[in-house]
């Protein structure tokens, strides 16, 4: 019984090998938590641009991935990763987890869009915004007003119909709670997430599932982030995506090589292609803000004045004080078990 | 139990000591050394210096902890009150009555182990949530939070004791309930003092099963469950939401120990436990009367029907455009390369995993429990073995994955070449799913007279010829059950193997996870839904597999 386990197992390992032996391009294990309808494109064109490597995606939610990454540390599995929360990978350079290395050309992008050292350790794709996914219909049937701030969520009418990510459990549930301090300042973003939690019906534990509920018409208005909508409205949700105009929290999606990769050459070379104008252009049409200034976005029915509307958000900073202010955060508005 | 005479051949003897051995080496090597590697982070700080007990003492001062613990242990108490006395009156009706529709009742009762557990939520939603077609059914009280965990955590559960129980009540001797009616017992006094204390241990296994599996389940939380703290939430929070392993250890250890506390309560209520079957035992055969079928009949309909509706709920779910906005029926939900790019290859990946766990764990898991009871009594062997074969239903996937990684993952460590293949994923499998399975043999056997064993031995059969042409027969209904809970148990799993697929092993059961997170809710239901028929399809075949096999093998059962 267990020679037979052990002979499956050496079967299926040969089997794996014999077909990564049979690919005669580098093949680069890519870890990401980039959105399913982005993968296709992208490996398409990096490998279109990038000769003789052929990218092998890992794709998971940031968290899964995230943890997945650290807990590989001692002996890596992923060459690179493409396509992360920015937050993430601080965590896994406070570890020493990423290899050193300016992309060419990467210092064409925003200054405030890559990594600040030198040689750089992570280069940043597109920013991503927390927004509010909100159902035209249900507010109709309750009879709630359209929000256009944050303020505006705090009207007693939306009371039990607002739903946010729980920061403690995810990333996107994170940022927005760091664009609030970022720009009302920490003592008044305390007040107003006091006042806030009031009209909260829940706090999800995954930061997709409050657009997803806000589209199923389960409440009216879900705190996401902004690119979860799309897919949800081409599918014929009732939604509208709202950028509040008071100043939005926002996260990057970021590039890094993995420190102990076994294919380091054709790793640059991809991140060479990951910051150039071509491959910003391709993030540009799922996302409004890219880190190329050069490039232009094509994606629809964001505001004019999207850019101005990020707050100047301290990445490292936040990064470093993360677990006191989800402790802190925790212990005002987490457990309570009573639902209001 | 009356210790029996065990005249075993000396040579038979040594190799089942043998063997005893090497199952412990297994369990220790899948089992003991990952979970020891994460679990020791408990008392680390994330530098991997030794702090004592000051992460489980800053633990201990969460506001959240003590609403979680108590959340927990009620939930679990509940599910378990509600799902145990409906799982035995379903087990009894499919064994030891003589209703009509038994093979199809026992196929719609594993309903909701075959499909990944984000079908019953979704039903959930689709019929109890803020737009669902009862949504005034549950009198104001939101879905999401503890009446959504306690509903789904019901339908989930109801396969798991069912099936146990089903097994603890198959077999019965018939002088005992022909002894009972001879000294005039009513029916009910007959059900209190025969039926019941011969199905303790399995009510007790059930209740332990039922317990632990709502302690230690994220699934149902995370998707349901709303900001209604949890043990299992608490995991997540910490593994997935903030990476910091060190805390998410002390949540596994605490985890541990009430399904510790049940593991000692199973312990306590199989020791008296007698084998049902003795050599001399009449198989006892149930004959029709009306005024128990009837009742029974009209119970099993009603619990099937459920069953038939949150899973048919889902099932149409698949097929529409977008829930509840546009209700308009289509197929473009199971054309799965437009929603992920591994489009219907996760599934080819799902079915190579779950028939390699089925085939080597259902295997493994019985071997493992023949040598145990059967096998020589040597404490220092079985009894680290029992306990570990009950340890993996009380470590949520989320620890036990994390502990493959770095367990397996380490550099130095050689069986690292398992790692991102489809064998690790298979390993891994076959431990998170050991105990219930394990405890499915044990039933088995034990309703085995051991008296089996002593006769041949002492007509000189080798041990392993009586295992071969005694047991395996007798058992074959209990050892078909294993390999497909196996099987449907690997389609559906997402919370360990999440984070050990690899870019070419990774399962159609993530996948539906990834396409709901997407806001692919149709998609995902499709998938899940093609899960539900490879699965359906399976557990048919081993309905008919038994059934084929039973008249042959099991003919002598009858009189």
């Amino acid at each position: 019984m267990r020679r037979s386990l052990l002979l499956a197992i050496a079967a299926g390992i040969s089997l794996f090998s014999a077909e990564a032996r049979a690919q005669s391009r580098t093949r680069l294990t890519v870890y990401t938590a980039l959105e399913n309808e982005q993968l296709a494109p992208y490996k398409a064109a990096a490998e279109r641009a990038v000769p003789g490597i052929e990218i092998a995606w890992v794709r998971d939610s940031t968290g899964v991935i995230t943890a997945r990454l650290l807990a590989e540390r001692a002996n890596p599995r992923a060459d690179m990763v493409w396509g992360l929360s920015v937050f993430s990978l601080l965590s896994l350079e406070s570890q020493d987890m990423l290899e050193p290395y300016t992309p060419q050309g990467a210092s064409a992008l925003r200054p405030n869009m890559r990594s600040a050292r030198e040689p750089m350790t992570w280069t940043g794709m597109d920013a991503y915004v927390a927004a509010i996914c909100f159902n035209r219909v249900v507010a109709q049937q309750r009879g709630l007003p359209r929000p256009s701030s944050w303020a505006d969520l705090l009207n007693p009418a939306f009371r039990g119909q607002v739903v946010m990510p729980n920061p403690a459990s995810s990333g996107t549930g994170f940022l927005t709670m760091a664009g609030w301090i970022g720009s009302m300042g920490e003592a008044p973003a305390w007040t107003y997430m006091t006042g806030l939690h009031e009209n909260i019906q829940l706090y999800t534990h995954s930061g997709s599932a409050p657009c997803n509920n806000a589209a199923r018409g389960e409440y009216a208005a879900g705190i996401s982030f902004d690119m979860r909508s799309v897919t949800l409205r081409n599918q014929g949700a009732p939604i509208d995506i709202i950028i509040p105009t008071d100043g939005v929290g926002f996260d990057l999606e970021a590039t890094a090589i993995m420190r102990g990769t076994r294919n380091l050459e054709a790793a640059r070379r991809l991140a060479d292609w990951t910051v150039s104008r071509e491959a910003n252009e391709a993030y540009g049409r799922f996302f409004a803000l890219l880190a190329h200034p050069d490039a232009s976005a094509s994606v629809p029915n964001y505001p004019a004045d999207f850019a101005q509307r990020l707050v100047s958000q301290d990445f490292a900073g936040l990064s470093a004080r993360r677990e006191e202010l989800l402790r802190e955060w925790t212990r005002r508005f987490d457990g309570k078990s009573a639902p209001r | 139990m009356a210790e029996p005479v065990r005249p075993v051949l000396p040579a038979d003897q040594k190799i089942m000591l043998a063997g005893l051995a090497v199952a412990l080496v297994f369990l220790a090597a899948a089992l003991v050394l990952p979970l020891g590697f994460l679990l020791v982070r408990a008392f680390q700080d994330a530098q991997g210096g030794f702090v004592g007990l000051a992460n489980v003492a800053q633990y201990l001062s969460t506001p959240s902890l003590a609403a979680s613990v108590v959340n927990s242990l009620w939930t679990a108490a509940l599910v378990t009150l509600v799902v145990v006395p409906l799982a035995f009156t379903y087990a009894y009706a499919l064994t030891r009555s003589c209703i009509p529709l038994r093979l199809l009742f026992r196929a719609v009762m594993l309903l909701p182990v075959l499909a990944p557990s984000l079908l019953p939520a979704l039903s959930l939603v689709y019929l109890f949530g803020n737009q669902g077609f009862l949504r005034g059914a549950l009198m104001g009280a939101p879905l999401q939070g503890p009446v959504g965990i306690v509903l789904a955590q019901c339908v989930a559960c109801f396969p798991h004791a069912a099936m146990i129980l089903a097994v603890a009540l198959s077999a019965a001797d018939a002088r005992l309930f022909e002894a009972a009616a001879s000294l005039r017992a009513g029916r009910w006094r007959i059900l209190a003092t025969v039926t019941l204390p011969g199905a303790r241990g399995g009510l007790a296994s059930a209740a332990v099963v039922v317990f632990t599996l709502v302690v230690t389940d994220f699934g149902i939380p995370k998707v349901i469950g709303g900001n209604f703290p949890v043990l299992a939430t608490e995991v997540y929070k910490q593994v997935v939401g903030q990476q910091n392993f060190n805390m998410g250890a002390v949540v596994g250890l605490i985890l541990l120990l009430p399904a510790l506390a049940a593991y000692g309560f199973d312990r306590w209520a199989n020791a008296a436990q007698e084998s049902v079957f003795s050599g001399r035992a009449v198989p006892y055969t149930p004959r029709p009367r009306t005024g128990r079928d009837l009742p029974l009949f009209v119970f099993c309909c009603a619990i099937a029907g459920l069953l038939l509706a949150v899973v048919g709920m889902a099932v149409w779910g698949s097929f529409i455009q977008f829930w509840p906005w546009n209700l308009a029926l289509t197929l473009d939900n199971y054309d799965f390369g437009r929603f992920d790019p591994a489009g219907w290859s996760s599934l080819g990946n799902s079915l190579v995993f779950a028939a390699l766990t089925a085939g080597l764990g259902t295997g493994v898991i019985f071997l493992v429990a023949w040598l145990l009871e059967r096998g020589p009594r040597l404490p220092a062997l079985s009894g680290p073995l029992r306990f570990l074969a009950a340890v993996p239903l009380a470590v949520p996937g989320l620890v036990l994955g994390l502990a493959y990684i770095l367990f397996f993952n380490a550099p130095w460590n050689p069986l690292g070449v398992m790692y991102g293949t489809l064998g690790i994923l298979v390993l891994n499998s076959l431990v998170h799913f050991y105990t219930v399975c394990h405890l499915t043999a044990v039933t088995a056997i034990r309703q085995l007279d051991p008296e089996f064993e002593s006769v041949s031995a002492s007509l000189g059969v080798p041990v392993w010829v009586t295992f071969w042409r005694v047991t395996l027969p007798i058992c074959l209904p209990a050892i078909l059950e294993i390999a497909a809970y196996l099987f449907m148990s690997a389609m559906t799993t997402v919370s360990a193997v999440i984070f050990l697929y690899g870019p070419d092993t990774k399962p159609a059961s993530v996948a539906v996870v990834h396409m709901d997170e997407t806001g692919q809710v149709s998609a995902a239901a499709a998938m899940a839904v093609v899960l539900l028929g490879l699965n359906l399809a399976v557990k048919l075949a081993q309905l008919g597999l038994g059934a084929a096999l039973g008249r042959g093998m099991q003919r002598w059962r009858r009189r």
